[in-house]
């Protein structure tokens, strides 16, 4: 027989204040089954917590429902002190006492009848509950990060230096990201490539971390600790091993006029190309879209200069299936570019540039050689705009949100450009400038204080190409919104961050939430920043939002963080709350008519196939099982079962049953 | 074919010229129009400035004849009433309360289902698929096309060409033989309605439209709506003499440039009619 | 229920402006791109950026600037600052309710006095032949703003290129024209 314990708690007065917590003890009290029913200030304090673990074995408890909060507050709590005091923490339920009641009602006896109602559906939930075991699972302590750029391989090297093995998967023929295009970094003015490199180099002779280069996810499942990933390696079309580097092939590939992605196409590159100078690795890779032998079926010079003879132009594409244990996504943003703004040309007037493009032309190693020279005719601009927020911010091109690290790049490039044109004039049009950050604003105030950087506060209307300048008419707000009228002969544009090309792909193969402008999504924008709701994925960097390096690395390493803790154990522990799909004894087995259509709809491939063989080995009945490592007890399966042959454990549907029937029945 | 033409206004005064062009080509392509009967002025931007029910009832007036009278397409040739006509039905498209309230007004039944082209739309779908073969005298010029604002926005409403460097009329000139040039003032304001009672801001406005045409070498401005036409080719004096300039270049309406490439005199089109003379054929 | 329906209704320009065309004034972040793009905006006493920002003080002294300004008849409605702004706001719009909420309540800014004289014109010559009569609107034009001189070359020009008839056409509905304007108390 059950013996039921009810502990109804004040919670201070969040409860009290308007349910009669005296009056629900009492009634509960006298139900059928309620062995002990009391109440208490605050249940969850050491004393409350006391009080249930004394009244388990005083009054041999079969079951306890504790009425307090929400369980997603304090059932963990509770359910430990049951264990605590000998009871199965699964023969405990919370009844949600305050948000769904004593919160959301006035004072009065309408609302402790309906508190006693809700304890009587938990009591009567609990009289079922079974006395259920932890699942525990084995942890593979293989991480891997998805995504090159800073976040990457801060995330990796930091893993690798507790000592577990790393994966990193980068899309691209190097690792780097952004950060490998930029010139200078505020709010510090240091050479980007110069703090760069050496990660990049460490990453790549770290004896934890394997690279994988031009590689991208194909399909990821498992769970927490025990991911099964299958990654494609694209064809490079040459032997890594044997290849030394030495760029004969680049030089002599005569396609030379492809669009360089990492000049952000004011350069070429050959068909074969390493990126840059300093990418990791220092291999080339064979683009097939331009390559005249893909497409043409001739040439073929770089097989025949290559001193290691490494090209291997039939190589095809590798699938690797790996473990991993944890997974850290790194993959970044994009941004915007000059077509996306039909108001300043549609992306046709070419010193109408973005952001990376002009940290491209002021970088040292980029296509000019570090001078300021505009991409129409090579002339040193005189006379330089900056239009932030351009795209950012503006709901009617469909961008609501401050990308955050323009306001303090374009006081950046307006800064570089005056020490690099002495005799130039720089203009900003902002809203605002959010330069919120550690010496952030004196940066800004040094760009207009000490360069002189002509800040403008007004939106820009339109641009427009005349006798070879740009005509950029806008206003200054501060004026009492005057018109203002400037003729460039260059045009930059803070164009607003968004998500990395693929990035919603990536999410659905990963089962990680991602929000309306595809930002990967955290679990909690307070609490839990770095975890997605997936558990066992994490996020760094930019993927989540556009942030900058610093805010990039320390996410980077919070991530490594929560890997490393995740790898310190042996063996997960996870809520045994799961399906089951019944089984009887022979012949029948289970009620299960193996039609299968759970295993079609289960999110989360939990359900194999059984088989059940009689003694001369022929299989008699296949029927569904479920890997109660992957289900994540989410019930579609039990709603779906024609057969009613499946249940999820902690919540079956005798119990849902007995909740709704004590709600219709008096007491 | 038939259609129904609602040639507004201008087109029966100031801007005969541009009527003479459209019927003129269209006969020259065999189409045919049926004005709608007893049609009324769209009440312009003076109603709109001072009466919005005015401003909605004039329009629906004229829709609600166009259905009386089994028109379905219409075409609207002066870009101005083409936007009332448009704007109005898409109000009343959205507010079934406000169309029973123009209903009342204007005492008619209107249901808001006529297909509206403005001139390039028309042009497109009718003359464009037959033009080649009748060009015999290809209009090779640089010209500016400007749309002006009507055309254009609100394009959320229109739907019609891109509000920014809108493409249209451009394709439709190079297709008799003109090289547009890269034309931003396209559809910057001429000061449409202002023409009378501000003359000075219009002087102002279409001195800048004309003064960037023939600075990037076009050789006439290419129009499709009648206000424009008459702000910079009518106004071109006040112009002048407001910016100190001797702007020459011709200001032609579409239709116009199509009947010279195939072949119709000057005269046929009402090019004779213009302030500012028109030297290129 | 959302936050704006906790607002009581104001009593406020800003307020008449947004029941009556839906101009939410407190979603104009005072970009200025609207200003910016204005072909008029250096004749205007307020700028279009500038209206809105009075709009969102709610202040009545304020709205008083708003329905005394020239600016509110300079505008015509070229649609470049909707087309433009990042709100998405539909400042023509809110600019014809302007107008009329100034005529109605007697504030129309003197200097306004040919452009409203125009448009009354223009309806006039309507109202009664039901379409516009180009030299009727003239004459009354110059009647109603006293500008005698102006575009006096003009007409004989017109008239010798035929773009100028001597008299009104009269549609054959003027009847129900006359109704219209009078049902919308034109
Ligand atoms: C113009 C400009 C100037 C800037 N200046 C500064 C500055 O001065 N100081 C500063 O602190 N910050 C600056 N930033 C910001 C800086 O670039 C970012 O903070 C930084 O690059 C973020 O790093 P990340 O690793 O998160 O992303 P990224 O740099 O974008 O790297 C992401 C990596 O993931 C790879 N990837 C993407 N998708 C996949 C996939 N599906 N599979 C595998 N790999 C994938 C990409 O190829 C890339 O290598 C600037 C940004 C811009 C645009
Ligand atoms: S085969 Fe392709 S990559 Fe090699 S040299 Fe020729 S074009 Fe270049
Ligand atoms: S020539 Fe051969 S060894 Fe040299 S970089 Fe090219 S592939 Fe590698
Ligand atoms: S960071 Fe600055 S420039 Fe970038 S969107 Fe935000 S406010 Fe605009
Ligand atoms: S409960 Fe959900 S996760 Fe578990 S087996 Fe059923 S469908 Fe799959
Ligand atoms: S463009 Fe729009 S948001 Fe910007 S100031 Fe004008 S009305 Fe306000
Ligand atoms: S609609 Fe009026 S306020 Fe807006 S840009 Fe045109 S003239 Fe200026």
């Amino acid at each position: 027989m059950a013996r039921i314990g009810v502990f109804v708690c004040h919670c201070g007065e969040n409860i009290s204040a308007t349910v009669d917590c005296g009056k629900v003890a009492e009634t509960i009290g006298n139900l059928k089954h309620v062995a002990y029913s009391t109440e208490y200030k605050y249940m969850c304090s050491d004393p409350g917590q006391t009080l249930i673990k004394d009244a388990i074995k005083e009054h041999n408890l079969t079951g306890v429902v504790v009425s307090a909060c929400s369980p997603r507050m304090h059932e963990p709590t509770f359910r430990k002190a049951c264990a605590e005091g000998g009871l199965n923490p699964f023969l405990c339920e919370m009844a949600n006492l305050r948000e769904h009641c004593s919160w959301v009602h006035e004072k009065n006896e309408l609302t402790t009848e309906k508190a006693i109602d809700i304890v009587r559906t938990q009591v009567e939930k609990v009289k079922l509950n079974s006395a259920l075991q932890p699942i525990k699972v084995p942890v593979t302590k293989t991480a891997m990060v998805i995504g090159g750029g800073i976040a990457g391989i801060q995330s990796a090297l930091d893993i690798a230096n507790t000592g577990h093995k790393v994966i990193m998967i980068e899309r691209s023929p190097s690792i780097g990201g952004h950060m490998s295009q930029l010139s200078e970094t505020f709010p510090t003015l240091d050479c980007s490539q110069c703090i760069l490199t050496p990660r990049m180099v460490e990453v790549a002779q770290h004896p934890n971390i394997t690279l994988y280069t031009y590689a991208e996810v194909e399909s990821v499942e498992g769970f927490i600790g025990n991911f099964k990933v299958k990654v494609r390696k694209k064809a490079k079309s040459l032997d890594e091993k044997a290849c030394t580097g030495c760029g004969l092939c680049t030089t002599k590939c005569p396609q030379k006029k492809i669009p360089n992605e990492f000049e952000q196409g004011m350069g070429m590159r050959p068909a074969i190309y390493v990126p840059f100078p300093q990418a990791v690795p220092n291999r080339p890779v064979i683009d097939r879209e331009n390559c005249t032998y893909y497409i043409k079926g001739k040439c073929k010079i770089c097989e025949i200069v290559c001193p290691t003879k490494a090209i291997r132009f039939d190589q095809p594409d590798e699938i690797l299936e790996l473990e991993i244990g944890a997974i850290v996504v790194a993959t970044g943003f994009d941004i915007k570019h000059a077509d996306f703004f039909p108001e300043y040309g549609h992306g046709r007037y070419k010193d109408i540039i973005d952001g990376l493009q002009f940290e491209r032309l002021a970088s040292a190693s980029g296509p000019t050689a570090g001078v300021i020279k505009r991409p129409s005719d090579g002339e040193i601009p005189k006379n330089i705009v900056f239009i932030a927020c351009a795209g950012s911010r503006d709901p009617a091109k469909g961008i609501a949100y401050c990308s955050k690290i323009c306001c303090m790049y374009t006081a950046k490039h307006a800064m570089l450009y005056k020490h690099k044109v002495h005799e130039g004039k720089a203009h900003v049009f902002y809203m605002d400038i959010r330069s919120g950050g550690k010496n952030y604003d004196e940066f800004v105030r040094r760009a207009i204080e000490e360069d002189h950087v002509n800040y403008i506060r007004g939106r820009v209307s339109t641009v427009f190409e005349r006798d070879g300048k740009l005509i950029v008419k806008g206003v200054d707000t501060l004026l009492g919104a005057q018109q203002v009228e400037i003729v460039a002969d260059m045009v930059v544009l803070a164009t607003a961050g968004v998500a990395s090309s693929g990035a919603e792909d990536l999410a659905q193969k990963l089962h990680v939430s991602y929000d309306s402008h595809k930002f990967f999504a955290e679990a909690h924008p307070k609490l839990k920043p770095v975890e997605t709701n997936t558990a066992g994925i994490f996020l760094a960097g930019a993927c989540q939002n556009p942030k900058d390096i610093p805010d990039a690395v320390s996410q980077a390493s919070g991530a490594a963080v929560k890997v490393a803790a995740l790898f310190s154990q042996s063996e997960l522990t996870r809520e045994p709350l799961v399906a089951i799909v019944n089984r009887t004894s022979p012949p029948t087995y289970s009620t299960c008519v193996g039609c299968f259509m759970c295993q079609s709809v289960c999110p989360y491939q939990a359900i194999e196939r059984e088989e059940f063989k009689a003694r001369d080995g022929k299989v008699v009945k296949t029927v569904a099982k479920i890997n109660e490592g992957l289900c994540q007890g989410c019930g579609t399966c039990v709603a779906l079962c024609r057969s009613k042959s499946i249940d999820l454990l902690g919540y079956s549907n005798t119990q849902v049953y007995a909740e709704v029937v004590a709600l219709l029945n008096e007491y | 074919m038939k259609f129904g033409i609602y040639p507004g206004c201008s087109l029966t005064g100031s801007a005969r010229d541009y009527n003479e062009s459209v019927f003129a080509i269209a006969e020259a392509f065999g189409l045919e129009f049926t004005q709608i009967p007893d049609w009324n002025c769209c009440g312009a931007t003076a109603a709109h400035n001072l009466n919005k029910e005015l401003s909605l009832a004039l329009p629906a007036r004229i829709l609600a004849l166009a259905e009386k009278n089994g028109l379905e397409e219409i075409i609207v040739p002066c870009a101005a009433c083409y936007s009332r006509l448009v704007v109005t039905q898409h109000e009343l498209k959205k507010d079934p309360e406000l169309k029973n309230r123009i209903c009342e007004v204007i005492e008619m039944d209107y249901r808001g289902t006529s297909v509206i082209l403005n001139v390039i739309e028309w042009i497109d779908k009718y003359i464009i698929p037959k033009l080649e073969e009748k060009i015999v005298k290809p209009f090779n010029h640089k010209v500016a096309c400007y749309y002006g604002c009507l055309l254009v926005r609100p394009d959320k409403i229109l739907n019609y060409d891109r509000a920014e460097d809108p493409q249209t009329l451009d394709i439709v000139m190079s297709k008799i033989g003109a090289a547009p040039v890269d034309y931003p003032f396209k559809t910057e304001c001429c000061g449409a309605g202002l023409s009378i009672s501000r003359t000075d801001i219009v002087s102002k406005l279409s001195g800048k439209i004309i003064e960037d045409a023939e600075h990037r070498g076009a050789e006439a401005i290419i129009v499709a709506c009648p206000m424009c036409h008459s702000n910079l080719d009518m106004r071109r004096p006040d112009i002048n003499k407001y910016w100190k300039a001797k702007y020459k270049i011709p200001v032609i309406f579409v239709t116009q440039a199509i009947g010279l490439a195939i072949g119709l005199p000057a005269e046929k089109v009402g090019l004779k009619r213009h302030f500012v003379e028109v030297k290129i054929s | 229920m959302s936050h704006s329906e906790h607002h009581t209704e104001r009593n406020t320009l800003a307020g008449s402006v947004e029941k009556s065309v839906e101009v939410q004034a407190h979603k104009c972040y005072q970009c200025g791109k609207c200003t910016a793009g204005c072909p008029v905006a250096d004749e205007m006493d307020l700028p279009p950026s500038m209206v809105m920002r009075l709009l969102q003080t709610e202040e009545p002294a304020n709205d008083e600037r708003i329905l005394r300004s020239h600016a509110i008849w300079l505008c015509v409605t070229c649609e470049m600052c909707l087309s433009r702004c990042p709100m998405e706001i539909d400042i023509p719009s809110m600019m014809d309710y302007l107008r009329q909420r100034a005529r109605k309540e007697k504030k129309v800014n003197k200097k306004a006095k040919n452009i409203i004289a125009f448009h009354k014109s223009f309806l006039n010559s309507i109202r009664f032949t039901g379409r516009l009569y180009e030299l009727g609107l003239i004459l009354d034009y110059k009647r109603q703003s006293l500008n005698m001189t102006q575009d006096i070359s003009l007409a004989p020009k017109m008239i010798s290129r035929g773009k100028l008839h001597l008299f009104p056409t009269m549609i054959k509905g003027t009847a129900h024209i006359a109704r219209i304007f009078k049902k919308t108390r034109t």
